[in-house]
């Protein structure tokens, strides 16, 4: 009786409160005992960042199917406050039941993966091979649902290819770019000849793209630092310092000015992950030579996509894995990149006719959904990154922009990142 | 001085044996009210230093603590490491350039600044016409947030197509490398903070002029001087103490600007060769990029100290300086009083 008349007063009060992820952190403090009862109302917090896809209609799909649980979606503006608000509470409380982590923070997150829940087995084998991978610990235990991934392709004015002499539909550009990143650049040169403009938007997408098919980079898996002596990567510092840079509007993206720049043409081509696609046009709504074309420079490429985690110490341990194996389940991250534009990383979400028939207005009715599927097929190597890897990524990054900005030339600004690189 | 020399004679003595006189029946109640007397004043200011204790005095221990250990944020647990966070920071060549930026902007802001706060406030001063109106204007750009001065400002200040370099190559000058060169990008940082803060500085230095009695502008118009003369002689040296204060509060916060070298690109990690790299910019980057607790908490006591050194540097040379400028000006009324 009494024990009832709690857990009434209990569901009402978490039903109404907002503020549900206090609730849910404070009982995860309490010790986090799974409820044997499969029935017993509950209420589950997702924390997401940006735009997941997972709009309010979907979660009432789960919420139908188990009228038991109710689900809070928190989401926040991007995903930095996401990553600062993980990990001042991973380990502690507050968290929600289920936390999405961005790939460029998830090898910090797997640091500490003992923290984590681990996905039940029937989920194994849902991904792709290098998605999984990156989310199974020493253990082998799977501590992270793969929901999006960036397969690239390559966005392009088509207006301004056909302006330089270029071939400007998709197929013939296609074959433009088909080879290696000497071709890429050879292509770029020969716009520059043409119209004495840039052809890329900025050298360290370049560097993001090259340094993105390299397995090895900055660190080996027994914790070897091989950043400074790693020939592939001075081979691709030296490609985009003297090739990449003369031939690029910016040093890096998402500066005002490289915004500004997608609408009045400064640049004719970039870099293009499927959650790119909205950001171009959304930056150039007026623009009408934006197309896509389906292929990448020495093959395939990935560049972003998320994970949902399961904090060990919340209340509903169980329950939150349930709704994580849902929500990244074929059928619904379809749903969520009809909604959002999110590429699955599941291999069954590639046979879906929702996404392979899906084409996109904007670039020109290009067949996104198909040229994406192909370019997500096309990716071969899954660089490895454990928790450094953005550092000295970064520091790399900072290196091209001095030479680019002209305050340092390619052999000191190496020489300087080597000296960085080893202070870490 | 004339009222330090008359306050002893006129208070003290004569008010002390009161109590002493009063018939001694020591009820409860008049003891309570004894303690009253004696307590109440240090109850009543408790609540900021109990506050202060909690809010403030511990986290500053704890981060000396810190500093000493090589801290997991998430583990919430720590290893001993001894000085060696205090040397990696001595030791890195960041720290170095941090502290040239930092030094850099902050002259580069609080001199112009205070320059243009006393011009102002000087201004204000006189008789205009709608003097409320400009006085709440001057503030207007402090009440705005930073987020949205930093925005505007970023406008204005891009390389390609802010609007200042646009003006200059339109006249046909060369555009400014705003954020590329290390001095131009500490200008336009600079003026983002004297934009938001000369406003504020002039209205608090607004108030103690008109503090200062008109009588010695009379005296010193019928004297003949002019409104130069009456300003350096006059209005700067009665200034002393508020000067002081504004000083030693710009300095502090100079010391600490973060929000517009964070805002001033989009990756707010202070440009690619640490061109406007800040000292809390940087202890930003390592505390809360790289999850280095240890190593910024470290920084943050590096920071404390140099801001201790400095301050009481600039309260030396403020003290000095205004003293010796002002001396002639002020001496003439004080001698008055003296000899009265």
């Amino acid at each position: 009786m009494n024990s009832r008349a709690f857990r009434r007063s209990a569901v009402a009060v978490a039903a109404f409160s907002a503020s549900a992820i206090v609730l849910a952190g404070c009982a995860g403090g309490g010790g986090g005992q799974p409820s044997a009862d499969p029935d017993e109302p509950i209420t589950l917090t997702i924390a997401t960042f940006n735009d997941f896809g997972y709009t309010d209609e979907l979660l009432q799909e789960y919420m139908d199917e188990h009228p038991n649980v109710t689900i809070v979606h928190n989401r926040a503006a991007e995903s930095g406050d996401a990553r600062a608000n993980y990990f001042q509470k991973l380990g502690k409380e507050g968290l929600a039941d289920i936390e999405a982590v961005e790939i460029d923070w998830f090898a910090e997150a797997m640091q500490y993966s003992d923290l984590l829940a681990e996905a039940p087995d029937s989920v194994k084998g849902r991904w792709l091979d290098w998605k999984e991978a990156a989310a199974t610990d020493g253990d082998g235990r799977l501590v992270g649902f793969g929901t999006d991934i960036g397969p690239q392709g390559i966005c392009y004015r088509a207006d301004l290819f056909e302006a330089a002499g270029l071939p400007s539909d998709r197929e013939g550009v296609a074959d433009l770019f088909n080879g290696d990143w000497e071709n890429f650049l050879d292509v770029a040169d020969q716009y520059k000849e043409a119209t004495g403009k840039p052809m890329i938007d900025s050298a360290n997408s370049v560097l993001q793209g090259i340094v993105n098919q390299i397995e090895y980079t900055y660190t080996e898996p027994d914790g070897t630092v091989i950043a400074t002596d790693n020939p592939e990567i001075q081979a691709a510092y030296e490609l985009v310092t003297e090739r990449a840079v003369p031939n690029s509007a910016y040093a890096g993206q998402w500066s005002d000015d490289w915004f500004a720049s997608m609408a009045n043409g400064e640049f004719a081509t970039m870099l293009c992950p499927g959650w790119m696609l909205g950001v171009i046009s959304g930056n150039a709504p007026d623009v009408t030579g934006w197309d896509i074309a389906n292929v990448f420079p020495n093959g395939g490429g990935n560049w972003g996509g998320s994970y949902l985690t399961v904090p060990k110490n919340g209340a509903n341990v169980d329950a939150a894995l349930a709704l994580a194996d849902w929500l990244t389940a074929p059928e619904q991250q379809v749903k969520a990149f009809t909604n959002a534009g999110t590429f699955p990383s599941q291999l069954k979400a590639y046979e879906d006719p929702t996404l392979t028939d899906a084409t996109n207005e904007y670039f020109n009715d290009a067949p996104t959904g198909e040229i994406l599927s192909e370019r997500a097929e096309a990716v071969t190597v899954a660089p490895y990154k454990d928790a450094s890897y953005f550092k000295y990524h970064d520091a790399l990054q900072n290196a091209v922009t001095r030479v680019f900005d002209g305050v340092e030339d390619e052999q000191t600004s190496w020489d300087t990142w080597v000296a960085e690189v080893q202070a870490f | 001085m004339t009222s330090t020399a008359t306050r002893p004679a006129a208070s003290g003595p004569a008010d002390r044996p009161s109590p002493e006189r009063q018939p001694r029946v020591i009820s409860f109640s008049h003891r309570v009210s004894k303690w009253d007397l004696k307590f109440s004043p240090y109850l009543y200011i408790s609540p900021f230093f109990i506050v202060f204790a909690i809010v403030g005095l511990f986290p500053i221990a704890y981060t000396a603590v810190i500093s000493f250990q090589n801290w997991d944020l998430v583990r919430n647990s720590g290893e001993f490491v001894g000085f060696d966070q205090y040397i990696w920071i001595l030791q890195n060549p960041q720290f170095w350039t941090a502290l040239r930026n930092t030094f850099s902007i902050f002259l580069l802001s609080t001199v112009p600044q205070l320059i243009l706060a006393v011009f102002i406030a000087a201004m204000l001063d006189r008789n205009i016409r709608s003097k409320t109106f400009w006085r709440m204007g001057v503030l207007l750009p402090y009440v705005m947030a930073p987020v949205a001065v930093a925005l505007i400002f970023s406008n204005m200040f891009g390389d390609n197509h802010g609007l200042v370099n646009n003006i200059l190559t339109d006249i046909g000058l060369q555009p400014i490398p705003w954020h590329k060169d290390p001095f131009w990008s500490h200008v336009a940082i600079a003026t983002m903070v004297n934009f938001r803060w000369t406003g504020y500085n002039a209205l608090i230095l607004l108030a103690a002029m008109q503090a200062i009695p008109r009588d010695y502008y009379e005296a010193a118009t019928v004297d003949g001087a002019g409104a130069f003369r009456q300003f350096t002689a006059i209005t700067v040296p009665s200034l002393r103490p508020t000067l002081i204060f504004v000083i030693i509060t710009s300095t502090i916060g100079g010391l600490q600007i973060f929000d517009e070298p964070r805002m001033y690109d989009n990756t707010g990690e202070g440009g690619a060769a640490q061109q406007w790299l800040t000292i809390t910019l940087f202890l930003y980057n390592i505390g809360w990029r790289e999850w280095n607790f240890g190593r910024a908490a470290a920084l943050a006591w590096i920071l404390f100290l140099i801001i201790l050194v400095i301050g009481l540097i600039s309260l030396a040379v403020t003290r000095r300086l205004v003293r010796d400028e002002g001396g002639r000006g002020v001496t003439a009324p004080r001698r008055k009083g003296f000899r009265r």
